[in-house]
């Protein structure tokens, strides 16, 4: 993905934050102004800064880090506002805007407003808190005449870089940073402030870009050092201190130079796309979510009702005329409604690509950081993903991408030894599974040690055995707390934990596994389902009630004969498929089917693969695919095992959509509830939702 | 008396005055809270539900909506639990959910004063008076008043996942 797709997203944000600006702006209070609503002010000019900073906008960058800084003064009640101040703060506001649609057309920002406003800003700083704002140094003289003495100071600028309240073990990391930036010429103070002196080519925005991987932004305060062997003049002119807090001082790599190039650069591979981007602008809204969703269950309902009709129809006789084109009129019907209903599922469906795409630097960065070498692999780019879900499953898989680097791939020295490559691989990957979308997270590294994951479990006090399986011992990560001492490291000791992936995951309705083989790597498994959607289903019957089976875990359906069915340990039978036993999961059984067909060899078994494991389930008979909406059984209702949702067919009655992992576990508890209790009610809900 | 004074009368009264659904449950006659009523329709088409407790007879389509249905006649313990054209299921809405539950029959709507509630006996097994409001008497007749809300939202119902594991 082209950092140019990321643009659309900054005009429309951008475009938002100026409008939210904009209104409160307008109902401050100039006299008793609500420091809230200051700070709003405050953050949305902030953020349009760093948009607009990343994009290369530079001039409405540079506009909005005046219009910024006097904003901070102001929040902090330096700045006395005035009604002509926030005149004025209006004005800042419509030019910023002027910019961002300059950007948009992919055309030059007006000089000339940009110059004004950024001098009337600047006078209001002089005026009003006796101080130039460094910014406009370059930008309030001609282009030409500023590159010398921001040249000139380059190589021996100081910069007092003060961090605060910073704990010590993250301070370490940050000043090792900072060492590799510049040249550090002292460092001292204690967790409240610290401050480091830097001297070198480099700029505060840099370091506050590098710095803010490790603590929050408003942890870093970076001023040009008083004592800094700046030309006298600039430094009584631009930068006085005690500068103000996020000041970033602009005696950078050539700056004049980098303030106009990108729009120009820009101008020439892009213009071929301008008209397109044009026409892009007036095509896109914004709509909420909730409309959205209206939209997507009417089209639902709609889908019923047609297949409700359709039924009907194939019913009538098809001799006569009139039906006939009543059936014809009803199969357009339904092609125009399949062809609604996808189109409207499409609006909310993102590829993953979005969330994937930030990977890269993060692995690079983290990777720098520890001192590995790691090789990233991206799959199912284009899988597609409920909007929703993908801004929400951004942080978890960024924890557990991190929790990888650091825990799970060993140093490059190590691999060697141990005879893998160098360079560790980390894979991540989407892709639908029956029903549900799963993201990987693989690694090759280290591989999860279950003993020590339970000697730590004892240790915190967590009631474990021995004779846990490795997945449950592996699901012991996810405690709250639970941390292996010496895991914990600056990069993914810090942050969210475990726990929080996990109930990040629940919350959206899906779930975590880990496979792990140490010495050979971890696999994190993040299933999603799919909340609102059409499900392709394969529609059984048991006994006089139909079931919707997910087609996409439907491999193939058989006759089973007897010679096929193998007895295991009393209750468990097992089906031979071509070489293979497969365990098999009578619905009738499970599911307390009355009038079922019991004898399996008249029966038919469809071989369904759930989380990588196949079974075979018996059932009575196998009615056809058709599509489902999926509903909601815990709306109204609750969580039922062995059910994933429901869904209405085309007669109007309730069909439950089966979840073929629940009913393998379910099946099992039922056999051994019946062995142990007789005819005693059991709760089975506890076994399926484990709190 | 003015007419601001007939006013403030009709408003007290309106206060005061609850208006109940009654419905029959073999021979009793209960009542509930005539604004959690959604609609009143027939017993039809019900998808069972697989290892529920019994008196959860499975879920229906309302208009698009999965809707659980409960038979209060199973989980009064009454006989005669007979499904026909006369079964009745009264949708309510309790806890921002749609339920419906099966009875007998639905009588009328009644107009109680606080008067005529008295407060419920400490008794019951199988409907402990947690779930009652009180007893409406109505000349010769009592209605047993039912607090729906804390009927179906309660742990026996099985209706709500418990709160431990949400």
């Amino acid at each position: 993905m082209d950092i140019a797709d990321f643009f659309d997203t900054f005009f429309e944000e951008a475009e938002e934050l100026l409008a939210d600006m904009e209104q409160h702006l307008l109902e401050l209070n100039v006299d008793n102004p609500d420091i809230e609503q200051l700070n709003a002010i405050f953050r949305a000019a902030h953020s349009i800064k760093g948009g607009a900073g990343t994009f290369g906008f530079s001039v409405l960058q540079k506009t909005t880090h005046i219009l910024e800084n006097l904003l901070d003064h102001a929040r902090k009640g330096e700045l006395v506002l005035r009604a002509e101040l926030v005149d004025t703060f209006l004005e800042a506001k419509d030019i910023m805007h002027e910019q961002l649609d300059a950007y948009r057309n992919e055309e030059a920002p007006n000089q000339e407003a940009y110059e004004r406003i950024c001098q009337v800003l600047q006078q209001i700083a002089l005026e009003e808190i006796g101080q130039t704002l460094d910014a406009p140094v370059e930008a309030a003289a001609p282009v030409v005449q500023a590159e010398e003495p921001a040249k000139a100071s380059v190589g021996q600028n100081q910069l007092i870089v003060a961090l605060l309240n910073v704990v010590e073990k993250e301070r370490t990391l940050l000043v090792e940073e900072l060492e590799q930036l510049g040249d550090v010429q002292s460092q001292s103070g204690d967790e409240k402030c610290y401050e480091v002196i830097l001297s070198g080519d480099v700029s505060a925005d840099d370091i506050e870009a590098v710095m803010c991987f490790i603590i929050e932004p408003e942890q870093i305060e970076i001023r040009v050092a008083s004592g800094a062997p700046a030309t006298a003049q600039e430094e009584a002119k631009s930068t006085p201190p005690p500068a103000p807090a996020p000041v970033t001082p602009e005696p950078t790599t050539p700056a004049p130079e980098a303030a106009r190039p990108p729009a120009e650069a820009k101008k020439t591979p892009d213009s071929s796309a301008k008209s397109k981007k044009a026409a892009a602008e007036s095509s896109s809204i914004r709509v909420s979510v909730d409309k959205v969703d209206q939209i997507i269950n009417l089209v639902g309902e709609l889908i019923i009702t047609q297949s409700m009709l359709d039924q009907t129809v194939s019913d009538l006789d098809d001799q006569s005329v009139g039906n006939s084109s009543l059936q014809n009129g009803m199969s357009l019907l339904q092609r125009n409604a399949r062809d609604l209903q996808e189109a409207v599922m499409s609006i909310r469906m993102i590829p993953m690509e979005f969330v994937f795409s930030r990977f890269p630097r993060v692995v690079r960065d983290t990777a720098g950081k520890l001192g590995k070498e790691i090789e990233l692999v991206t799959e199912g780019k284009s899988t597609e993903l409920d909007k929703s879900l993908v801004e929400r499953i951004t942080d978890p898989l960024t924890h557990l991408v991190r929790n990888s680097l650091d825990h799970g791939i060993e140093m490059p020295d190590k691999r060697e030894a141990l005879g893998k490559p160098r360079i560790g691989k980390l894979v991540l990957s989407a892709r639908h599974q029956g029903g549900n979308i799963l993201i990987e997270v693989r690694d090759d590294g280290a591989g999860m040690d279950r003993e020590r994951l339970l000697a730590k479990a004892r240790e915190n006090g967590l009631s474990v055995s021995d004779t846990m399986s490795d997945e449950d011992v592996y699901q012991l990560i996810f405690a709250p707390g639970f941390s292996t001492a010496e895991a914990v490291t600056d990069v993914s000791g810090r942050g969210v934990g475990m726990d929080v992936v996990k109930r990040n995951i629940q919350g959206m309705g899906g779930r975590v596994e880990i496979q792990s083989k140490k010495g050979e790597g971890t696999n994190t498994r993040i299933v999603l389902p799919l909340t609102l959607a059409i499900l392709d289903g394969m529609s059984i019957k048991v006994g006089g009630e139909t079931f919707i089976l997910p087609l996409s875990t439907v491999l193939e359906s058989l006759q089973p004969t007897k010679g096929e069915m193998y007895a295991m340990a009393g209750d468990d039978v097992v089906l031979k498929v071509r070489d293979e036993y497969l365990p098999v999961i009578a619905i009738h059984e499970v599911l307390d089917v009355e009038n079922a067909i019991t004898d399996p060899t008249q029966s038919i078994a469809v071989i369904v693969q759930g989380e990588g494991r196949r079974y075979a389930m018996l059932v009575d008979e196998l009615v056809g695919q058709q599509q489902v909406v999926v509903k909601n059984l815990e709306d109204n209702y609750r969580k039922v095992p062995g059910i994933s949702a429901a869904t209405i067919l085309g007669d109007g009655s309730v069909a439950l959509i089966l979840d073929i992992t629940g009913l393998h576990r379910l099946s099992r508890v039922k056999k051994e509830a019946s062995k142990v209790i007789n005819n005693q009610p059991i709760s089975f809900y506890k076994e399926a939702e484990p709190s | 008396m003015s007419q601001a004074n007939n006013e403030a009368v009709l408003a007290a009264d309106e206060a005061e005055n609850r208006e109940f659904l009654v419905f029959s449950l073999g021979e009793e006659e209960y009542a509930i809270d005539i604004l959690k009523v959604q609609e009143i329709r027939g017993y039809e088409n019900v998808t069972r539900i697989a290892n529920a407790p019994d008196f959860i007879k499975g879920v229906t389509n309302l208009r698009g909506v999965i809707v659980p249905i409960v038979d209060l006649r199973i989980k009064f313990h009454l006989e005669n639990v007979e499904y026909g054209g006369q079964t009745v299921v009264i949708v309510v809405n309790v806890a921002d959910r749609v339920v419906g539950i099966v009875v007998d029959g639905v009588s009328d709507v009644m107009t109680l004063n606080p008067e005529q509630i008295k407060p419920a006996p400490e008794f019951g097994v199988t409907l402990s008076s947690d779930f009652l409001s009180g007893l409406g008497s109505l000349d010769d007749r009592m209605l047993v008043l039912v607090d729906i809300d804390k009927l179906l939202t309660s742990e026996e119902m099985a209706l709500v996942d418990s709160t431990s594991n949400r």
